[in-house]
């Protein structure tokens, strides 16, 4: 293969990409962008919250150690096992896999770092903010008690009065959509900065994992930000979207609830699963033995876990097709599980020499028996009598922490063991290692595996205690063993840990032997060339890869703009298409996160004033910082290598941030499909409250279209705005207006809209008709208000030259939205105006 | 009264350690027996897959080089992770759908008993509907026929709980809002525990049931006796118990039908004092039971919507207590 950059490099090259890269020091610190620094940030933090669930999960295995023990009572319980799961699903789990995303993508595809450095520390600081006095509200008995799945009616103020229930809402709700920023984040990072030459079929399983990962929060993550939007409604104004009383449902919110939470397990396991799929092929010193079928076997995953989520409520009630359905389909997700589950033990007898037993490897195998009982203890929770009997009880518990612990937390401790010899000097201990293992999988199945009996001897789940002479006694004094040795083992990793993690330059470089990128000579800057890869394992295929890229012999071995910049290549085929220019280290991402944090939490104790200045503060900071991207043209075509010349901007349908406002569509896109089922649901459940017979019919027909008029008309403004940017026959008195007029358009089409229904006499808190005509308004209102903030911007980026017909990603960005919204907003008038007249 | 006698022992025997009282794994009931074959079935199945899953793991790592390489294709990833999943899964399935099918309720059931269970926080309101459409209240108990499917309609009347006798059939939700209804068909003469199933919080944990199954002769006889007003009291201690049960707020949630006690908030006491249990299985039933219960309600049982009566005097306690225990 001819290098990139076969000539030598001149002098000076490595410092100053070193210079640019340096990480802030000292309380500056927070202001970094760059993934290993916050990706470090994040493992962390997130592995602080799995040690905190995991201390309360200590303390109520203590209480229940023996029947009819009062050493916590029943409020502090409740409020323990809530914020035990909720903390472990949406505080660890979910972040732990985006932190190693932030952490590990770029390093495995050779990327300086992610597309949105800044996005990324601004997701993180508002989970760390958000998650932290989150957790704190178990210290001021102030945290929610409805368990983590927080079933209405159980949650509606009048079960639940106080703030606790709201903590969950708007804490979880908030970290809700940290987690879409790190997907936009990871889609795009993945589908875009990849090396040159690194076709889709090449990509590492752990970055298919992710890609699928965030593809799965795209549709996921909406409809449980629907629900918690619903549920905080309904608890704070009393639109009674889950009152049965008046046409709401509380298994509307199971199925919001379940159509995210199912996913969720498996957005939590196959990232793992990825990982697992990296070391294995290194431990063995072989490729991964069916790449193929295993990429086949996630995308199946992902699609078959949208189709799964009524499995936990077979109790519910509903009628035996669906129970035959939904069971059939749960039945076959053991399939893809199965593929990767044979592809892994293939990979061992695969290779020449004997799998190596090292810590990793321990942890791999450890997670490959316990994984495969969960998995086999779901397909037995998948056959529906069965589930009659064991749903809700111990039975369960012990089946997705198995699932969990096993298809997770093994997982990552095999990673933390593989991977932090790439970012600390040291790495952990070899021998503590083993201690660390065997108590954790000794004490984890002496822990769970007597659960399975408990539940079938009839132990209910989330009970703070038990009557004595039940049979269950004995069993669970041995869970309670089981667990604390299990917590001697997390110990002694964290002991481990503290004594020999050191961030820096690691002494030895690429002590495994991998084949992947992630192990090429590593700084700041990631690698100081971007290589071109040929194939999977390219460190295994050209041993001189590693000296090649650290003399700069592949692309982009400098910093020609001077700046933070990596490569953007093409989706599928990973052809180079041109230079991102990213922004570095500042303090706008840190502080709009502190005050997006503070808003919701304030807002959650109803701390109002406050709470919208600190929403204001979190704007303001949000446009500081998107002030300074869209730099325009102005570094022209730059060298990356002998003869292959790139552009420094880009706009239209190649551009990064375009993808990014695409994904962002589709999430809003699911967010209003998750709308529209509630909407059809409801009438389903309570026909006899819909429009026209049960409440105020819908407006008449001039309403709403003369809402679609204005709403069509604002499109074409849009359209022409889109053609005549730039245009030197446009005055710019005309542009500015024909920006405010599209906005007014927008605004005016929301006004007709709300005052339409209000003149019908219809009301929100009249039934779930009313809540749902007026929720779908409100949908309108969110779109509309982002647009307002992001059309005065554009406006703002044209009156002060930063915005023409070359410079206009800002435009483009606002046209997409508008568009989008244009769009959603026209099928809501249908529905919400032409429904009514259809049953009528 | 001699019925209650009987069962004396089996009541003994439920309060004072029982295992196996509210097991899955000891059915009485045809459902749970339908129920309990499957879970053998599933756990020997799940159990081999296991087995074969470790040894093929441990041939893949310590195996000699001729048996590693047979297993190193991908030969071994479709016939494992796809053909023997396919196949095997499809059998239990088949076998799961023909459960469903047998577990289906009864069609006929009109015009026979039939009973109503309502979740409330945190006991169960039972009323009996018998042939004649009678309706016959009581709480925290119910007794059914041995031998006769009987139809069991599930609701509540706040939050979501779920209604769940171990021994007799798997649990189903109670919704507000929503009508359930399922079949339990005893096959033996027992009590049984049941216990509510969805978190419904505060004192979830404290929301069980007794069951009690009788022959059918016994079982008309009680259900006779159930639908009786309440006998009055005996004794000047429990006539004086009943004159502070009715003049101390007590009537303005709980019915004793055939006094002036006609509250429906919480649950009916015409013959509390035949139960086997307070408070929704959460104490025994004796006389000292029900003065702790009235004295300290909230730390028997933290948040229950019955407040602790710290009013009462202890013999005035003792002479509610009498009342309350004779009311069978």
């Amino acid at each position: 293969m001819e290098l990139p950059n076969p000539d030598p490099r001149p002098r000076g090259e490595v410092r100053e990409l070193e210079r640019i890269w340096a990480t802030p020091r000292g309380w500056r610190l927070v202001t970094a962008v760059n993934n290993t620094v916050i990706g470090l940030l994040y493992i962390g933090i997130a592995f602080l919250f799995f040690l905190m669930a995991g201390v309360l999960a200590l303390i109520m295995r203590a209480q229940l150690a023996v029947g009819d023990s009062r050493l916590i009572d029943q409020d502090l319980y409740n409020q323990m096992f809530t914020v035990h799961g909720t903390t472990m699903m949406f505080l660890f789990a979910v972040p732990a896999v985006e932190a190693l995303g932030v952490m590990l993508l770029p390093q495995m595809l050779a990327a300086r770092d992610l597309p949105f450095p800044r996005l990324s520390a601004f997701a993180i600081w508002a989970y760390v903010v958000g998650g932290l006095v989150f957790f704190s509200t178990i210290f001021y008995d102030l945290s929610p008690k409805g368990g983590w799945f927080m079933y209405p009616p159980l949650t509606l103020t009048e079960f639940s009065p106080g703030d606790n229930a709201d903590f969950w809402l708007l804490g979880i709700g908030f970290i809700e959509i940290s987690a879409i920023a790190g997907a936009i984040e990871i889609v795009v990072g993945t589908l875009r900065t990849r090396p040159p030459g690194m076709s889709l079929a090449q990509m590492p399983i752990f970055a298919w994992t992710m890609l699928i990962f965030a593809s799965m929060i795209m549709f996921a993550f909406p409809a449980v930000i629907l629900a918690t939007m619903m549920l905080e409604i309904e608890r704070a104004f009393g639109w009674p979207f889950f009152t049965a009383a008046l046409g709401g449902d509380p298994l509307l919110w199971q199925h919001l609830f379940w159509f995210f939470g199912h996913p969720e397990v498996y957005i939590i396991f196959l990232p793992a699963a990825g990982l697992v799929s990296m070391i294995v092929p290194t431990m063995a010193r072989t490729p991964l033995v069916g790449y193929h079928l295993i990429v086949v076997a996630l995308i199946a995953t992902g699609f078959f876990s949208f189709g799964l989520w009524v499995h936990h409520m077979f109790t519910t009630g509903i009628p035996a097709l669906s129970l035959a359905f939904f069971s059939a389909a749960s039945m076959a997700v053991a399939v893809p599980s199965g593929i990767q589950v044979f592809a892994w033990i293939a990979t061992i007898a695969a290779g020449r020499e004997r799998f190596r037993m090292m810590t990793p490897s321990l942890f791999i195998l450890g997670f490959l028996f316990i994984f495969t009982l969960g998995g086999l203890t779901g397909v037995m929770v998948a056959m529906v009598p069965f589930d009659y009997q064991v749903h809700d009880t111990y039975f369960v518990v012990a089946h997705f922490h198995y699932v969990l612990v096993g298809g997770f937390v093994f997982p990552l401790f095999a990673a933390f063991y593989y991977w932090i010899p790439l970012f600390s000097r040291r790495p952990l201990s070899e021998r503590l290692g083993r201690w660390v293992f065997w108590l954790m999988f000794i004490g984890f199945n002496v822990a769970f595996l007597p659960m399975h009996l408990t539940g079938l001897k009839g132990m209910p789940r989330r009970v703070w205690t038990y009557p004595g002479d039940m049979g269950w006694d004995l069993l669970n004094t041995i869970s309670t063993v089981g667990a604390f040795v299990l917590g001697a083992g997390v110990l002694v990793f964290l002991v481990d840990l503290i004594a020999r993690f050191r961030a820096g330059e690691p002494d030895v470089e690429n002590p495994w032997g991998a084949g992947t990128l992630e192990w090429l000579p590593n700084d700041v800057y990631s690698t100081r060339s971007i290589p071109h890869i040929t194939s999977r394992e390219p460190l295994w295929d050209r041993p001189s890869l590693a000296r090649e890229v650290r003399d700069g012999h592949h692309y982009l071995p400098n910093a020609p703009t001077g700046g933070r910049e990596t490569i953007v290549t093409s989706p599928i085929h990973a052809r180079p298409q041109y230079i991102i220019q990213m922004p570095g280290p500042g303090w706008p991402p840190f502080l709009a996160a502190v005050f997006t944090a503070a808003f919701f939490l304030l807002l959650t104790v109803k701390i109002v004033t406050v709470a919208v200045v600190c929403g204001v503060l979190a704007i303001a900071f949000v446009l500081i910082w998107t002030w300074g991207l869209d730099p325009g043209p102005s570094k022209g075509m730059i060298e990356i290598a002998k003869g292959v010349r790139l552009p420094t901007y880009m706009t239209g349908p190649k551009s990064h941030s375009w993808w990014a406002m695409v994904v962002l569509m589709i999430v809003a896109g699911s967010l209003y499909f998750a709308y529209v089922f509630s909407y059809l649901f409801l009438w389903l459940v309570s026909p006899e409250v819909w429009a026209p017979a049960g409440s105020p019919a819908p407006p008449p027909a001039f309403w709403p279209t003369s809402t679609a008029v204005l709403l069509l008309s604002g499109s074409v403004l849009i359209w022409l705005i889109s053609r005549r940017l730039g245009k030197l026959a446009v005055s710019p008195f005309a542009m500015s207006a024909a920006l405010l007029l599209s906005l007014a358009s927008l605004i005016g089409a929301l006004a007709l809209e709300l005052s339409g229904h209000l003149m019908t006499g219809l009301s929100p808190g009249d039934n779930a008709y009313g809540a749902m005509v007026y929720l779908g308004v409100v949908l309108f209102g969110q779109l509309a208000f982002a647009l307002t903030i992001l059309g005065l911007y554009t406006l703002a980026r044209y009156l002060t030259g930063k915005l023409d017909g070359v410079r206009r990603v800002t435009f483009d960005n606002y046209m997409l939205l508008y568009h989008y919204a244009v769009a959603q907003s026209l099928f809501g008038l249908g529905l919400v105006h032409g429904f009514p007249r259809l049953i009528g | 009264m001699s019925l209650v006698r009987s069962m004396a022992p089996l009541a003994l025997l439920a309060m004072h350690g029982c295992a196996g009282i509210q097991s899955a794994l000891e059915p009485t009931g045809a459902e749970a027996e339908r129920i309990n074959v499957l879970s053998w079935v599933l756990m020997l199945f799940c159990a081999a897959v296991l087995a074969g899953v470790c040894a093929i793991a441990a041939a893949a790592l310590f195996g000699g080089n001729a048996m590693r390489a047979r297993l190193s294709g991908e030969r071994l990833v479709i016939g494992g992770g796809i053909i023997f999943p396919f196949l095997s899964l499809s059998v239990l399935l088949s076998y799961g759908f023909y459960l469903m099918g047998s577990n289906a309720p009864v069609i006929d059931t009109d015009g026979r008993l039939r009973v109503e269970v309502v979740g409330e926080r945190w006991w169960w309101r039972v009323t009996y509907i018998d042939e004649d459409g009678r309706r016959i209240e009581s709480a925290n108990e119910i007794r059914l026929p041995v031998g006769r499917p009987v139809e069991i309609q599930l609701t509540s009347a706040d939050v979501i709980h779920s209604f769940w006798v171990p021994k007799l059939a798997g649990k189903l939700d109670m919704i507000p809002g929503r009508a359930n209804s399922m079949t339990l068909h005893v096959t033996e003469a027992g009590i049984s525990r049941g216990q509510c199933a969805e978190y419904c919080g505060g004192p979830h944990a404290l929301m069980a049931f007794f069951v009690v199954a009788m022959p059918e002769v016994e079982f008309a006889a009680w259900l006779e006796r159930e639908a009786a007003d309440a006998q009055p009291p005996s004794g000047a201690e429990a006539v004086t118990g009943q004159a502070l049960f009715q003049s101390s707020g007590c009537v303005a949630c709980h019915r004793v039908r055939g006094t002036v006690a006609q509250g429906t908030i919480g649950p009916d006491l015409t013959h509390v004092g035949s139960r086997y249990s307070l408070a929704a299985g959460t104490l025994e039933n004796d006389p000292a039971a029900f003065a702790r219960w009235i004295r300290d309600s909230q730390h028997v049982k933290p948040e229950n919507l019955m407040p602790s009566f710290e009013i009462f005097t202890e013999g005035e306690l003792d002479q509610l207590a009498l009342y309350l225990d004779q009311l069978r």
